[in-house]
């Protein structure tokens, strides 16, 4: 191991590289060996943990998943119940869902009681809010995927509630649901935003997100 | 480099100690160094493990059992080799009893019969009877130029590398019944 880190590390440089994203001051009031309490700092990494565990499995549940109304349901329930090991991976993707809400809402929560949201750092604040956004557009689109009774109504419901924005709430509903009702265009599209362009957007805004902390830093104590 | 890599050995340290200690003896580092990478490798293998047996499931899935469907009466089957069509309900993953065709090429040898299978031996084509005006009497299949004598033997100089399947048959109540597949070589 040692030596092939060496041998790469001595034509490519890789340390420098790898030091530059791990090797950076953690101060001591974020730091949860000296304050136990400091804990609630670690709500951001968690979210970004979680997400990576969306990602990966999420990655192999396309392997069997079809987003199509004939084969949809079954094939969730084929990946569920006759693949090895496939209600651990769905599992992980349908619980891991929650807990990404949930650590992002506490990851909120420490920011905004600790104030960190406060000059020079309001920007970074945005790119969260619009990664809040992201990250429910992601919940709301997966719902529906495995096309059962629950996941039709719950996007029969949101695409009424998108309905009742003044002006352009018809025009929403149609462009979402591909077609005036919840049917087969509805679940590719979603699928397509599930799958590609949210995540493309979330990879982008976490990218945001990290480099401003590191330029920007930690902040202060209260 | 050696300064900036995690592990330094404990060596240096244990000289700059200044007193003695036994080698075997594991220095704090080494020791978070192995927790830590314990800890995160528990942990990986924890979401990678299910995964990884989830993707490789089909190449341990074991093969159903292929029943005798009865393809043709022994009366229509003469010396000349004839293409009877037959179906078997298939499972495919989610799709369940799936109706699938296939075919196979069925001749009278003396009082025995020959039934094989049209896949082509080189690459999965379709192989069929006396279709290639320059190759009269044989099989032949159209992807690579492929070809078999009539009993199913690849000729030397073509693609394919092995003999058609046959497929294994039963003769009841006047009824070719054919069952799994034979590989030869």
């Amino acid at each position: 191991m040692r030596k092939m880190y060496d041998w790469l590390d001595e034509r490519l440089d890789l340390s420098p590289i790898w030091r530059d994203i791990a090797d950076h001051e953690v101060p001591e009031h974020v730091n949860p060996a000296h304050h136990f309490s400091a804990f609630v700092y670690c709500f951001g990494g968690l979210t970004f943990f979680t997400v990576v565990i969306q990602i990966l499995s999420g990655m192999f549940l396309v392997m069997y998943y079809t987003p199509d109304i004939v084969n949809a349901f079954n094939s969730v329930k084929y990946l569920q119940t006759e693949v090895a090991f496939g209600y651990i991976v769905r599992g992980m993707h349908h619980w891991g869902a929650s807990v990404v809400i949930v650590m992002l809402f506490l990851h909120t929560l420490r920011v905004f009681f600790t104030g960190s949201y406060k000059k020079p750092r309001e920007m970074n604040w945005v790119v969260g809010v619009l990664l809040f956004a992201t990250i429910l557009g992601l919940g709301f689109t997966g719902y529906l995927l495995p096309w059962d009774n629950k996941a039709y109504f719950a996007t029969k419901v949101g695409l009424e509630i998108a309905e009742t924005v003044p002006l352009v709430g018809p025009y929403i509903k149609t462009f979402l649901a591909g077609g005036d009702i919840v049917g087969a265009s509805t679940l590719t599209r979603f699928f397509a935003i599930h799958v590609f362009f949210l995540p493309g957007i979330l990879l982008a805004l976490l990218a945001a997100h990290f480099i401003l902390i590191r330029r920007q830093g930690i902040s202060g104590p209260l | 480099m050696s300064d900036h890599t995690l592990d330094h050995g404990g060596a240096k340290w244990r000289e700059n100690a200044g007193r003695q200690e036994n080698v075997n003896e594991i220095t704090r580092r080494q020791f978070l160094t192995y927790t830590l990478m314990g800890t995160g490798g528990f942990m990986v293998s924890t979401l990678l493990v299910p995964s990884v047996r989830y993707a490789v499931d089909p190449l341990l899935k074991k093969g159903e059992e292929e029943p005798y469907v009865p393809v043709a009466d022994v009366s229509e089957i003469g010396s000349e080799p004839k293409r009877f069509e037959f179906t078997l309900k298939v499972d495919d993953a989610w799709v369940k009893n799936q109706q699938t065709t296939y075919s196979a090429w069925v001749y009278k040898q003396g009082s025995d019969f020959v039934a094989l299978s049209p896949v082509c031996k080189h690459l999965g084509c379709t192989v069929s009877w006396n279709t290639s005006p320059q190759h009269p009497e044989m099989f032949y299949c159209p992807c690579h130029g492929g070809l078999y004598t009539k009993d199913g033997i690849n000729v030397p100089g073509t693609p394919p590398r092995a003999p058609l399947d046959m497929y294994d048959y039963k003769v009841e109540n006047g009824k070719l019944y054919l069952g799994p597949l034979i590989q030869r070589t």
